[in-house]
């Protein structure tokens, strides 16, 4: 990892608006992510979560504002060579190539690096998530949801990036394979010093995990903090964890 | 045995078949049961055929009564045992011969029809043949495993590819075998090239292509015009020809990169008929619908295949015949075949082919990796417009003449049907495909027992024919139809649809897992 980013924001989202076709969904939203770092953004469904995790990759494009990564303003560059400067992401709904193997999967994600560290990448990848090897010559799309989601982190972590995108990866898995998937996330920003920037609506799960988190309510962030803050926030309690952890 | 159990009991499946027949009977009646004729005096008259009406419904009854008793619900009984395999295949021989004798004696029972009797003969032998193919491939299955077929199968393909001109002239002779090798061969050879080229956008980089025929329609002409224009080479315009088609599918593909699935589709479609009516319309360039003739035809390195001294035949010591010629572009079109089925392959190894089958999964992925979606289009557009050119200079060299009446949506829609029910992405899929369509349609030409009739030796019966004027190859669509509606049913995802992985993981047997784990590598 280099250590250049101590200057500023691995990250930083300034000021961003989005719309579609007319109707604005992100209304200026300021956000950092700073080197080694797990921040999570939570909020309802259709809070902007999503649109702002797209909008960083560049499609929908910011209408207003300027979003740099490391230093380098990627407001209007392509997806793709977002994607080549090393951000990567695990977008909502997994994505997985169906008919393409796991092993296949794993080899289209290292695209950007190129073969050179691919045989230990995958093997670090099988490492930590072991259910991937078992299943490598499976098809993608035979994969349950937990495994999907695993194949969909393992495929990003496939091009060595140093700032990793998470959109809801959660999303409708079992709890104990939520937990699995969390904790895999948390050994990847200890010992690899991985940045992690991760939507969530399951709150309790990604406040705990974060070092910070954003509150986002309609396409607004109304409130930050640390991940512990946050959890004894009684706003956030009252509108994000009442009911029981999820 | 627990087989017998799952499957529907006698009355209800004779019940079902009932029903069956009963809506048959209510499609057949405005359908079948009269025809329009006009009479002696020229007024239209109606005349009945119920006759038609009852067998068309006598062979639904039959044949849902066979499906509902012995083929559906058959995978309900446990089969892992090879014994109670080989029995399901005498068990589905026995079904077949029963199947083919009851049409033989609906056959019989119909004779004094006249023209039915035919129809039925017909139909018995087709499910005589069939069946007769499902028992093979079933042996086959059963004695050497599925997967040891699958491995043998390219192989025997090609070899039989290579030995078909030999084979053609023992059994049909230097004269007779012309047709085989051209009609069958060649034509059969350029559509496998056709549906490999499309066979990389449709079935590799998922962007449905309707107007593919454009491509074969650029290199066509490419190859006519500056042949006689420019009396350059066939050897030198044939890639020249590639280049050009390949640009134009860079030309397509540039206003579609925006668009998938349908809306693709139909800007495709329109892109091959506009090249159409500027083939037709543009009579300075291309001489419109009266084609171009007098093309130049390719020659062995150098030596013309004609009569002349120095023509093939004479430098070989030869008899003269145009079967040297014919023989000589067989084996062209096949390593032309071969070479792009070799580029394929070996592309599909490579980043590029890999990005065009990750495009074809998930567009939105592609770009979060990294991949340059609009590069993969277009590569795929060019390189499959590409060999759509080569086939499409080919065909110009063979054929001697080329208009635009050759190059209709007809040919897209019929090269797009061979990749599909070859199951996308599949080359030997795609190739047996063109094999049945392809080789069907001509061999439709070869029957003339249904114009003359025919005899069945033991029996000492003959059935009549339809009479001269019955034209087999009129009914091609239809069979077409049919032939797909079966295949969607039994292979919805095309004949060969499971998807070969272009890279396996080699187990690193010096690091065991356990010590991995460990180590965090």
């Amino acid at each position: 990892m280099t250590a250049t980013a101590s200057a500023g924001p691995l990250l930083a989202v300034r000021g961003v608006k989005t719309y579609y076709g007319n109707i604005i969904a992100l209304k200026g939203v300021d956000i950092d992510v700073r080197q080694g770092e797990i921040v999570t953004l939570i909020g309802a469904n259709g809070a902007g979560k999503s649109t702002l995790m797209m909008t960083i990759f560049g499609n929908p494009r910011a209408r207003e504002g300027a979003i740099t990564f490391a230093g380098q303003d990627i407001t209007n560059l392509p997806t793709h060579e977002i994607a080549r400067l090393s951000i990567a992401q695990s977008p909502e709904g997994r994505r997985i190539f169906g008919r393409m193997t796991v092993y296949e999967n794993l080899q289209m994600g290292a695209g950007v690096t190129g073969m050179r560290h691919f045989g230990e990448d995958i093997e670090k990848i099988f490492t930590l998530f072991p259910r991937l090897r078992e299943r490598r010559d499976q098809r993608g799309g035979t994969l349950s949801g937990g495994e999907q989601q695993m194949l969909a982190i393992g495929r990003a972590l496939m091009s060595r990036p140093r700032l990793l995108l998470l959109d809801e990866p959660s999303l409708g898995l079992a709890p104990i394979i939520v937990r699995g998937i969390f904790e895999a996330i948390r050994r990847l920003n200890r010992e690899e010093g991985l940045t992690v920037f991760l939507v969530e609506q399951n709150a309790f799960h990604a406040l705990k995990l974060a070092h910070r988190g954003y509150v986002m309510v309609n396409g607004v962030v109304t409130l930050s903090g640390s991940g512990r803050d946050l959890l004894a926030n009684p706003q956030v309690r009252a509108a994000y964890l009442e009911g029981g952890h999820h | 045995m627990q087989a017998e159990t799952a499957r529907m009991s006698v009355p209800a499946a004779i019940k079902d078949a009932l029903l069956a027949a009963l809506v048959m009977l209510g499609l057949s009646v405005p359908m079948l049961a009269w025809r329009t004729e006009q009479n002696m005096s020229n007024e239209l008259i109606l005349v009945p055929r119920w006759g038609a009406v009852a067998i068309a419904c006598a062979i639904v009854f039959a044949g849902r009564l066979a499906l509902s008793l012995f083929v559906w619900n058959r995978r309900a009984g446990a089969r892992s045992v090879r014994v109670t395999r080989l029995l399901s295949i005498a068990g589905r021989a026995a079904l077949a011969a029963a199947g083919a004798l009851a049409f033989i004696a609906c056959a019989l029972v119909a004779w004094s029809l006249g023209h039915q009797a035919s129809w039925i003969a017909i139909a018995a032998m087709a499910m005589v043949v069939a069946f007769l193919a499902l028992l093979a491939t079933f042996i086959v299955k059963a004695s050497i495993g599925f997967e040891a077929a699958r491995a043998y199968l390219a192989p025997a393909f090609l070899g039989f590819i290579a030995i078909f001109p030999i084979v053609a002239i023992h059994y049909a002779g230097w004269q007779g075998a012309l047709k085989w090798i051209d009609n069958f061969g060649i034509q059969i050879l350029i559509y496998v090239t056709l549906g490999w080229g499309l066979n990389i956008v449709v079935g590799l980089a998922g962007l449905l292509d309707l107007g593919y025929v454009a491509f074969y329609a650029v290199g066509a002409y490419s190859y006519a015009l500056l042949a006689k224009q420019f009396g350059l080479s066939f050897w030198l315009l044939m890639p020249l020809a590639a280049i050009l088609a390949a640009f134009w599918g860079i030309l397509l593909g540039f206003p579609v990169l925006r668009l998938r699935g349908d809306y693709l589709a139909i800007v495709t479609l329109a892109f091959g008929e506009i090249i159409r009516l500027v083939l037709i319309n543009w009579v300075d360039f291309s001489n419109g619908y009266a084609g171009i003739s007098g093309i130049p035809r390719p020659s062995f390195f150098g030596i013309p295949f004609n009569a002349d001294d120095d023509g093939f035949s004479a430098v070989f010591g030869l008899e003269f015949s145009p079967v040297y010629r014919t023989i000589f572009l067989y084996y062209l079109i096949f390593c032309l075949a071969l070479l792009i089925a070799f580029v394929t392959t070996r592309l599909r190894r490579l980043p590029i082919g890999r990005a065009w089958e990750a495009l074809r999964e998930d567009e939105i992925a592609c770009r979060a990796l990294g991949i340059n979606t609009v590069n993969t289009k277009l590569t795929a557009f060019a390189i499959g417009a590409g060999f759509g050119g080569l086939a499409g200079s080919f065909f110009a060299a063979r054929q001697g003449f080329i208009s635009p009446e050759s190059f209709v949506f007809m040919e897209s829609a019929m090269i797009l049907a061979i990749v599909v029910l070859g199951g996308m992405g599949s080359l030997i899929g795609c190739a047996m495909a063109a094999i049945l369509m392809i080789g069907g349609t001509e061999l439709m030409r070869e029957l003339d027992f249904l114009k003359t009739g025919f005899n069945i030796p033991g029996l000492g019966l003959s059935i009549p024919g339809f009479g001269a004027d019955f034209d087999p190859t009129q009914y091609r669509m239809l069979l077409f139809g049919l032939a797909m509606v079966l295949i969607m049913i039994w292979k919805p995802r095309g004949l060969i649809s499971t998807r070969e992985p272009s890279i396996f993981y080699r187990e690193k047997k010096a690091v065991s897992g356990s010590l991995v784990k460990e180590g965090h590598g």
